[in-house]
């Protein structure tokens, strides 16, 4: 199968075209003008993955598969830079201000602005040196076969990511990993609030309370594998000392590829609750108490006050807890993972993404493949954020 | 409004005194109180153990003596004169005060040029630095363990620190902080001749302890607490954190030598748990702080 790169080009001005052409002629009936802009922009977008990887995925002897990836990543490039001339677009077009929140003092600025160069050249160099650029070296090692200490790299083109979709072994990655952060985020966040509603009533000894309930959080996620590695371990581990005397079982905690997952997501939750009902209870200090009050006058019952009264006035705080919750379970989790299951369990059971992508760049000295898995997480926390962020700032609208 | 005292029969009069006792000896809310406490002790029974094993030998792990042992001191001996437990911990210390101070320092200059100076671009300054938060480390590990390999940083502490001294949320606490403050302050520091960096140490930093110990405190557990990094870039045990460091003490002759482990595990966890139990309103308002835009 041959695409000429020339025809997806035409393709990507024909999509900018309608779409852009769309946007200026509902918004100022100057269709023509938005057509040949968005042709432009969509032209140029369909290069942007095209041209660093020299069309190598429309080369005659390329599989179907690198074919499709390759249209793909031409949409993508399309998307990417549809975006942002669309929003712009709109926004002169309404004769809207660019610069929303200039909320800024005025008054008070030092004179000799250069003077703030030097003030920001820390910061900027570290996160040029240190994060922006291993972010653009990721995309480009993504593409390469490469390893650590070897001198020449070979251009691989996108063979890193289509393997990924050849038989099932990054699948059942990818979906132990979710399964894995649900359960954490969900069972961590649940067990948090309903821990929160009894810990922010103004009791005896809250302070106390609230103390004991929260330090696991201080815990760091190696220590907490170190711990349930104690509790679980099948010799001597205290779990299944009382689960056979009050039960007559003892499950293979740690050998049992159904159950080693929940090793880790039974630490994980132990150890990121206490930041859950920290947060809780100060967001349900915050909730009106006349409000919970008009809720009972008006024969609301207990349930019901929650679910239609506080639980609206939580969501800021649950989406910040979303966020933070399932970054946690993503990243933090590899060192109670690499502690309680050395080398990702048996029969990889706890093997989650960001693990195997240490085990295959570091162990492994396959840059290249570790770099490409690295791209499909990041693109899954972009789009964790992005959603979040929308759902979230819809709902924080009540007010308060 | 008034009420008049109404009579009461005799029988009346116990059924409320018998309330009354009752209210004395049940506290108000017995079910919170009743919940938290189970809660507190089921997160708390792990720790407990592990405490309670770092005085043990295997073979008391073994038969589930669910007491003090007697073997504290050669744990002890094992972790630290072995092991080597103390090095792992200075290497933490050395790495959080380091990653801690440097955070600090760079954000405040930071935040101090985005509330006081007007420069050109500096909406898309502010969004270059804002929006690393969306960018974790973890996801570019692969290739700034190649950068770092490459320019010779593999197994120092240069490695360990200087990646980690930029901060987005720093620099972004600081910004919402400052432009909180009345804009009179600089007027009149700059009145008196004040340059920027006098502004800054005599009177910005004096007032923003606050917000200072905020960071510190949650960036420092943040530091402590790191693994995956560590773990990467440094092969030389005589660097490694202590968080790295504990595995060391896993690996015994023959099998898992739980005593030491577990009282290098209560060792390495007394000073997150210590700063974050005493610095608990910082720590919340560092993340509070960030989160109201």
């Amino acid at each position: 199968m041959i695409i000429s790169p020339l025809l997806l080009v035409l393709a990507g001005a024909l999509v900018g075209a309608v779409v852009i052409g769309f946007v200026f002629s509902s918004a100022a009936h100057r269709g023509l003008l938005g057509a040949v802009l968005g042709a432009g922009a969509g032209a140029l977008g369909s290069l942007i993955c095209m041209l660093p990887l020299d069309y190598c995925m429309f080369e005659a002897e390329r599989k179907s598969i690198d074919v499709i990836f390759g249209v793909a990543l031409v949409g993508l490039g399309v998307l990417l830079a549809l975006a942002p001339v669309a929003w712009l677009s709109g926004k002169l077009l309404r004769r809207e201000s660019l610069v929303s929140a200039t909320s800024q003092p005025t008054q008070g600025t030092f004179r000799h602005w250069w003077i703030a160069l030097p003030l920001l050249a820390p910061t900027l160099t570290i996160l040029v040196l240190f994060l922006y650029y291993p972010s653009v070296e990721t995309l480009r090692l993504s593409t390469m076969l490469s390893r650590l200490g070897a001198r020449r790299e070979a251009f691989v083109c996108v063979d890193n990511y289509t393997r990924l979709f050849e038989g099932s072994a990054y699948f059942d990655v990818v979906a132990r990993t979710v399964y894995m952060s649900f359960f954490i985020v969900v069972l961590s966040m649940a067990i948090g609030l309903l821990i929160a509603t009894m810990a922010y009533l103004p009791v005896k000894g809250a302070s106390i309370y609230r103390t004991l309930l929260v330090w696991p959080y201080a815990i760091s996620p190696a220590v907490a594998g170190i711990i349930f590695l104690l509790m679980f371990n099948p010799t001597g581990g205290i779990v299944n000392y009382f689960l056979k005397n009050w039960f007559g079982v003892r499950p293979g905690w740690l050998n049992d590829p159904s159950l080693a997952p929940w090793t880790i997501i039974i630490s994980s939750v132990w150890k990121s609750i206490g930041f859950n009902i920290l947060f809780y209870i100060a967001a349900l200090q915050n909730v009106p108490v006349d409000l919970i009050e008009a809720g009972a006058i008006d024969g609301a019952g207990l349930l019901r006050r929650f679910w239609h009264i506080v639980w609206p006035l939580l969501s800021p705080t649950t989406f910040f807890l979303l966020i933070t919750n399932l970054t946690y379970a993503f990243f933090d989790t590899f060192a109670t993972i690499d502690y309680l299951t050395p080398g990702g369990g048996p029969l990889q059971s706890t093997t989650t993404m960001m693990y195997q992508v240490i085990r295959l760049g570091v162990d492994n000295n396959d840059l290249g493949k570790a770099a490409a898995q690295s791209v499909v997480l990041f693109l899954m926390v972009i789009g964790i954020t992005v959603l979040s962020f929308r759902t979230g700032g819809r709902q924080v609208t009540y007010g308060a | 409004m008034t009420s008049l005292s109404s009579p009461t029969t005799s029988a009346q009069a116990n059924v409320s005194s018998l309330r009354r006792t009752l209210r004395a000896w049940i506290p108000k809310r017995w079910y919170a109180h009743i919940i938290l406490s189970i809660s507190c002790l089921v997160l708390g029974i792990p720790l407990f153990y592990s405490i309670i094993v770092a005085t043990q030998n295997n073979s008391d792990v073994y038969s589930y003596q669910f007491t003090f042992g007697e073997s504290l001191r050669d744990n002890w001996k094992m972790a630290f004169e072995m092991r080597g437990l103390h090095e792992y911990m200075l290497n933490s210390v050395i790495m959080t005060v380091a990653i801690t101070v440097g955070k600090t320092v760079f954000s405040l200059l930071a935040g101090l040029a985005f509330v006081y100076f007007r420069f050109p671009g500096k909406w898309l300054v502010f969004g270059f630095v804002l929006i690393t938060l969306m960018m974790p480390t973890e996801v570019f590990i692969i290739a700034l363990f190649r950068y770092i390999n490459r320019i010779g940083w593999a197994n120092t502490y240069l490695a360990l620190i200087v990646p980690f001294m930029a901060s987005a949320t720093g620099a972004f606490l600081f910004r919402q902080h400052f432009a909180s403050i009345p804009a009179e302050l600089s007027e009149a520091a700059q009145l008196d001749g004040a340059n920027p960096l006098q502004f800054l140490l005599r009177v910005l930093i004096p007032i923003s302890w606050n917000t200072i110990g905020a960071l510190a405190v949650v960036q420092s557990i943040y530091a402590w607490n790191m693994y995956t990094w560590p773990n990467m870039i440094i092969s030389d045990p005589s660097l490694d954190v202590v968080q790295v460091g504990l595995s060391a003490l896993r690996t015994g002759d023959a099998s898992t030598q739980y005593g030491p482990l577990m009282l290098g595990a209560v060792i390495a966890s007394l000073p997150p748990v210590i700063i974050f139990i005493l610095l608990q309103k910082q720590f919340m308002s560092g993340f509070t702080l960030t989160r109201d835009k």
